[in-house]
């Protein structure tokens, strides 16, 4: 019985690494993109000797993609944390956990996939443009917020590649049948 | 999406063309969708006995989360092009293209069917393989 109980104190340990590991990814990512604003002042014309000039901002909030993104890794985010709390807890609903535990880690794991996606490719369009929609590119004008969502975004990468391990482990769980209660040689009658 | 092709002018001066090739992001949702109606289509000629089904099931949920990143890829672009962002300086550009713009967003909800329809695929393959709520006595 020694050698399973470290087998499975060692799997516990992992898996509280690998959440604290998803955690620490999806929160720097939503603080990083919550956080991510530039504003610019422009000279747009001159009247006689006097610039005229014109301050713009770049907000996250001005991109729905990138204010889902937020949402998403901050849901992210805090269902590893209540992950963690539960597990160093030690909370047991009665023999429901792996089930549940295995169907949110899924559920968080689309979820993140879905939000980086729609932000990636938000953030392709603002790099590049698009000439056939006559879109200007941003990033040259805005670089710092550019470059603050793309290290948002390779951060939740990080934390959905993190977040698939996760997942892994959690159905693997599941796999594994439950060990049923021998009954003692006391109460085994002999006929 | 693969289909929609529209030419259109503005004033009759200035030529349009639209195509989904133009965006990476509907490009991306195009090679994503085809990657799983191939998979789905081989998938269908497995044998019932194969012990392969776990593989399947894996694949399934692998394919299912790439399925969710494609529309909500496709989806972001598609917002831009319909309201436009004008912080940004882009035009929405569904007036000028209207026949693609519709073409686009059924192409867009046939995408989100399929991936209901893939997520209720893995959640009774789940049910049905790990048994999760427990059914099974033995």
């Amino acid at each position: 019985m020694g050698e399973e109980e470290v087998g499975q104190k060692r799997q516990k340990a992992v898996v509280l690494v690998l959440r604290a590991a998803a955690f620490l990814a999806t929160a720097a990512a939503t603080i990083v993109m919550a956080l991510n604003k530039e504003t610019r002042t422009f000279v747009v014309a001159t009247v006689g000797t006097t610039p005229v000039t014109a301050s713009i901002t770049a907000k996250f909030q001005q991109t729905p993609a990138n204010v889902f993104f937020v949402i998403a890794n901050a849901m992210a985010s805090n269902h590893n944390l209540m992950m963690i709390g539960s597990d160093l807890l030690g909370l047991d609903y009665r023999g429901f956990k792996l089930p549940l535990v295995a169907i949110l880690d899924m559920l968080n794991a689309a979820l993140l996939s879905a939000g980086v996606h729609g932000a990636a490719f938000m953030a392709q369009l603002a790099k590049n443009g698009n000439s056939h929609a006559r879109w200007n590119e941003i990033c040259d004008k805005f670089q710092g917020y550019c470059n603050r969502g793309g290290i948002a975004i390779l951060a939740s990468y990080v934390g959905l590649l993190v977040t698939l391990g996760i997942t892994v482990v959690s159905i693997v769980k599941l796999l594994k049948p439950k060990p049923q209660p021998q009954p003692l040689a006391s109460e085994i009658e002999v006929p | 999406m693969a289909s929609s092709h529209e030419k259109g002018s503005i004033f009759g001066a200035i030529s349009y063309e639209a195509k989904y090739s133009d965006t990476p992001a509907f490009k991306y949702f195009v090679i994503a969708n085809v990657v799983v109606t191939i998979y789905g289509f081989l998938v269908l000629f497995l044998p019932s006995e194969s012990q392969l089904w776990r593989l399947v099931l894996v694949f399934d949920l692998v394919l299912t989360m790439l399925l969710v990143s494609s529309i909500s890829a496709a989806l972001a672009i598609a917002q831009v092009g319909k309201k436009g962002n004008s912080h940004a300086g882009w035009l929405p550009v569904c007036n000028q293209i209207p026949k693609y713009c519709s073409q686009t967003t059924a192409a867009l909800v046939a995408g989100f069917v399929g991936l209901v329809v893939y997520f209720l695929l893995v959640c009774y393959s789940i049910h049905r393989d790990l048994d999760p709520f427990l059914v099974r006595k033995n």
